[in-house]
């Protein structure tokens, strides 16, 4: 629909996003990425009908490909971003996220995004893993609306902050992290199906490179090793995920219906079951968000040794 | 009498050119070494742009690669260029094109005024330093390097292994013994033109070529042959990783770089812009300064080394997830664990959390849920008490609460009924302390009103999973402070265990054992057992229990209900 890739400059930094009715979130998505450095959005618009990609379309830095075939089909849109990423990220930092994440890294309020990449290239780090963590109202999730324009963490502003599983991926070697919330309260019963958190959105792109499933894991599989096994911490960040806001009881009840979801959307399924009733995330031991260092130091992500 | 700037240049040359000038400003004559990798559009730009400003020169470039000594030839070109262009020159500094002046250049010159035959450049035998990359230290100076270790890893090792192999060793010329030390350096007219004026100098060339890191070692090595009082050490600020690559600063560090006492900090970020503003736009407001603390700086960087080597004992996150008995600590904090008490002793939990203020749970691996202390169905952390996702991944759970509760001494009960899936991480970790009273599991069924058909095969099951448990306590590889009492032995003297565990739980309880916890009422309990191997189950983990044993306990005076004779 846009195309503006010829603006794309040998060192700029891409962030590529594949969304479907997320108008009201777009302008804090757009705008929170730019203040942190990002300088071409490379978006996916799968059939919205909210006016979201003629909203891209207008935009000075993005550029935006329309598409009606099945998100599932297309791996969950994996296959989309990766036929972008071959053709425009070659070379480049890519951030891939969903407009519903926010990527918090150490020093992120000091430091802009080029900091970052500049110093994993200078230690020949290609991979940077952020943890996707499920934020929350205190209160029903549709207690208050989110504004357009508005940061979403102001309302989900409250987290889980250490009940969290890990496993070892042993065929991509990626970690398998589980846990917070969605654990907690859709998947009490049966934690084996509760969605996967581990993620690593920033990678310094070569055409060789694919994302296997979402932005989980990569091929080739050294990328994946974003963790230390010998006892020290490398450097890493946090997805702040506002998928918990108002705006989430529509689109599970769509999405269900759509069926374009993993698994045959058992997720969105759980979310549908226990929504019905009183969809409350926050419990007593909830943790407030605060900054980057407060989830620094509850061992959320580490600074590694950037200093 | 002034200071000569060499700066060597490679990238941000915007950056380089502002430091540049900010020298020149100060009456230092700069000499500018530009890598050859720097295309010749850029390079002349980059020349144009200084061209309005009085000595600045710039000398004959070379290839720079890390490691090799197209870096030393290059000090070398400008360094002769600098004393023979600027004869008012006493002392030359080597710095970069990201290095940045802290102090003004007017202090820099008079320190060096004050020490005009002071050579200030780091320098140390190589048995002496413990930095090396690619762990190679004394043999840098004596095998050869013809391949690149940045493009050419592979056969750079190679051509180590193959050189170690055959035993080749190069003799050092004249003798000379290797110096290692920072790369930058400001050193006075006269050694440094001894060294480049050496007639042996095509000698040390022809070795140095074939050196690893030439430019960490050249002029550290022949300085010591003419300088007449080396001060080992760089006036640059500059901080290494573990993997040996320089510390950058950022804006964020403005107020740490003010508190250094350092006269040139590398490396900076080139867009780090509140920087170079404060440090050479802003000379009265870098003045401004605090009382210098260097060892702050020190102290940051060497914390960012150890979070990246050694990182947060008892911390499994996304990107640290050590491999088993690579934690260096299974846990965050010490715990108790204890085996046996809650059964033996009536009021047990609510005695050890009065006597200690430690925050004890129950069975937290019990069958049903978690028991948190107090009943909670969520603790710290938001863990729920949920048995199913505990047993998902019990390490976890584990490893998650004491991390999640650091700070609070944690202590929990177990016991053969609960999930044995723990035992083997909990036995490895030297946090844990672990109390037993084996056998005592076998109360409560004494209590209880089952058929004894059940009991005796319970008593069975439970006896044999305690059993396998001591065992792994007891085995060479257990790290936890493991105590392991029978029943009979424990109730024999209780009073000296029970101190002996308040006393490792900590100082928030210095005074002596005033309360003790009730013991349940033992009284028939040896014919129990009797029963039990009458039936052909044998129970041998209590210890031995007369038949009339128990019997008297009810007697006693209230005050030490727990005393058996």
């Amino acid at each position: 629909m846009a195309d503006r890739t010829s603006q794309i400059r040998e060192e700029d930094i891409l962030l590529f996003s594949t969304l479907r009715n997320e108008k009201i979130r777009l302008p804090y998505f757009l705008n929170y990425y730019r203040d942190q450095g990002v300088n071409h959005f490379l978006i996916v618009d799968n059939d919205s009908t909210d006016g979201s990609a003629e909203y891209l379309a207008d935009q000075p830095d993005v550029s935006v490909w329309r598409t009606s075939a099945s998100y599932k089909r297309s791996r969950f849109g994996v296959d989309w971003l990766n036929w972008l990423q071959l053709k425009y990220a070659h070379g480049h930092w890519a951030l891939t996220v969903d407009p519903d994440e926010f990527l918090v890294y150490p020093f992120c309020d000091t430091r802009p995004l080029r900091a970052l990449t500049d110093w994993l290239d200078a230690s020949n780090i290609k991979s940077f893993s952020a943890m996707l963590l499920d934020m929350y109202p205190k209160g029903r999730l549709d207690e208050q609306p989110y504004q357009s324009g508005q940061d979403p963490i102001e309302i989900a502003s409250w987290f889980d902050s250490g009940n969290y599983n890990l496993s070892r991926n042993k065929r991509f070697g990626n970690l398998w992290i589980q846990g917070g919330p969605r654990a907690r309260v859709f998947f009490a019963d049966a934690p084996e199906k509760a969605p996967a958190l581990n993620k690593i959105p920033l990678v310094k792109w070569d055409r060789k490179y694919t994302y296997v499933s979402s932005t989980h894991m990569l091929l080739p599989r050294g990328l994946n090793l974003v963790y230390d096994e010998w006892g020290g911490e490398k450097a890493s960040g946090v997805l702040l995920h506002a998928k918990f806001i108002d705006t989430f009881t529509v689109k599970a009840q769509e999405e269900l219906s759509r069926g374009q979801h993993y698994s045959a959307s058992v997720e969105y399924k759980a979310y549908a079951e226990s929504l019905k009733d009183d969809p409350e995330l926050w419990c007593k031991w909830s943790e407030k968000y605060i900054n980057w260092r407060q989830l620094e130091i509850l061992g959320l992500m580490s600074k590694g040794n950037w200093a | 009498m002034s200071v000569g700037i060499v700066m060597l240049v490679h990238t941000a040359l915007d950056r380089a050119e502002q430091a540049a000038r900010h020298w020149a400003a100060g009456g230092c004559p700069v000499v500018i070494h530009c890598d050859k990798l720097v295309d010749s559009k850029t390079y002349n730009a980059f020349v144009a742009s200084l061209s309005d400003v009085p000595n600045v020169e710039f000398s004959t470039r070379y290839r720079c690669e890390w490691g090799t000594w197209g870096i030393v030839a290059a000090t070398q070109v400008a360094s002769e260029m600098m004393l023979n262009q600027f004869p008012f020159v006493r002392h030359v500094y080597l710095a970069s094109g990201s290095c940045l002046p802290l102090r003004p250049v007017e202090e820099l010159v008079e320190y060096l005024e004050e020490r005009p035959r002071t050579d200030f450049i780091e320098s140390a035998t190589t048995a002496d330093v413990p930095w090396t990359v690619g762990g190679l230290d004394h043999e840098r100076f004596t095998l050869r390097f013809p391949f690149s270790w940045k493009r050419n890893r592979f056969w750079f090792d190679r051509f180590v292994q193959f050189q170690r192999t055959l035993r080749l060793k190069r003799k050092i010329p004249n003798g000379v013994i290797p110096h290692m030390g920072s790369q930058w350096w400001c050193l006075t007219r006269q050694t440094l033109s001894a060294i480049l004026q050496d007639p042996d100098r095509p000698d040390y060339d022809k070795y140095f070529k074939q050196v690893w890191i030439p430019d960490e070692s050249y002029f550290q090595t022949l300085s010591r042959q003419y300088s007449t009082n080396v001060e080992s050490r760089s006036l640059t600020l500059s901080k290494f990783d573990f993997q040996g690559k320089p510390h950058i600063f950022y804006d964020d560090h403005l107020q740490l770089l003010r508190r250094s006492d350092c006269f040139v900090a590398r490396k900076i970020w080139p867009h780090a812009d509140r920087l170079y503003e404060a440090f050479l736009t802003d000379m009265a407001g870098a003045m401004k300064r605090t009382e210098p603390n260097p060892g702050k700086i020190d102290r940051i960087f060497a914390k960012a080394v150890e979070r990246r080597t050694r990182g947060r004992p008892g911390l499994y996150m996304q990107s640290r997830f050590p491999n088993e008995d690579w934690e260096n600590g299974v846990t965050a904090a010490p715990y108790c664990v204890f085996h046996g008490f809650s059964e033996l002793f009536v009021n047990f939990e609510s005695w050890l959390t009065k006597a200690t203020g430690a925050r004890v749970h129950g069975h937290l691996f019990a069958p049903d849920r978690a028991h948190f202390a107090d009943g909670h169905e969520t603790i710290h952390g938001a863990m729920s008490d949920s048995s199913i996702s505990r047993d998902y991944n019990p390490g976890a759970f584990l490893t998650n609460l004491i991390w999640n509760t650091r700070g609070e001494r944690q202590c929990f009960q177990f016991g053969p009924a609960d999930n044995q899936k723990i035992n083997w991480r909990i036995s490895k970790d030297h946090n844990a302390q672990i109390s037993v009273i084996s056998g005592a599991w076998a109360v409560p069924l004494f209590k209880s009103n089952l058929n004894f058909i059940d009991i005796r095969k319970m008593a069975a099951e439970l006896q044999k999973i305690e059993n396998d448990h001591l065992k792994v306590l007891r085995s060479p590889f257990a790290k936890a402070r493991v105590r392991i009492w029978s029943m009979a032995e424990f109730i024999e003297a209780p009073m000296e265990p029970l101190q002996g565990i308040l006393d490792e739980i900590g100082p928030t309880q210095s005074r002596r054992l005033s309360e003790v916890p009730k013991m349940e009422d033992l009284a028939g309990f040896g014919q129990f057992l009797q029963n039990l191997k009458n039936q052909g189950m044998h129970p041998h983990l209590m210890g031995d229990f007369p038949v009339d044993r128990g019997t008297e306990t009810t007697n006693k005076p209230p005050r030490k209900p727990y005393l058996v004779q």
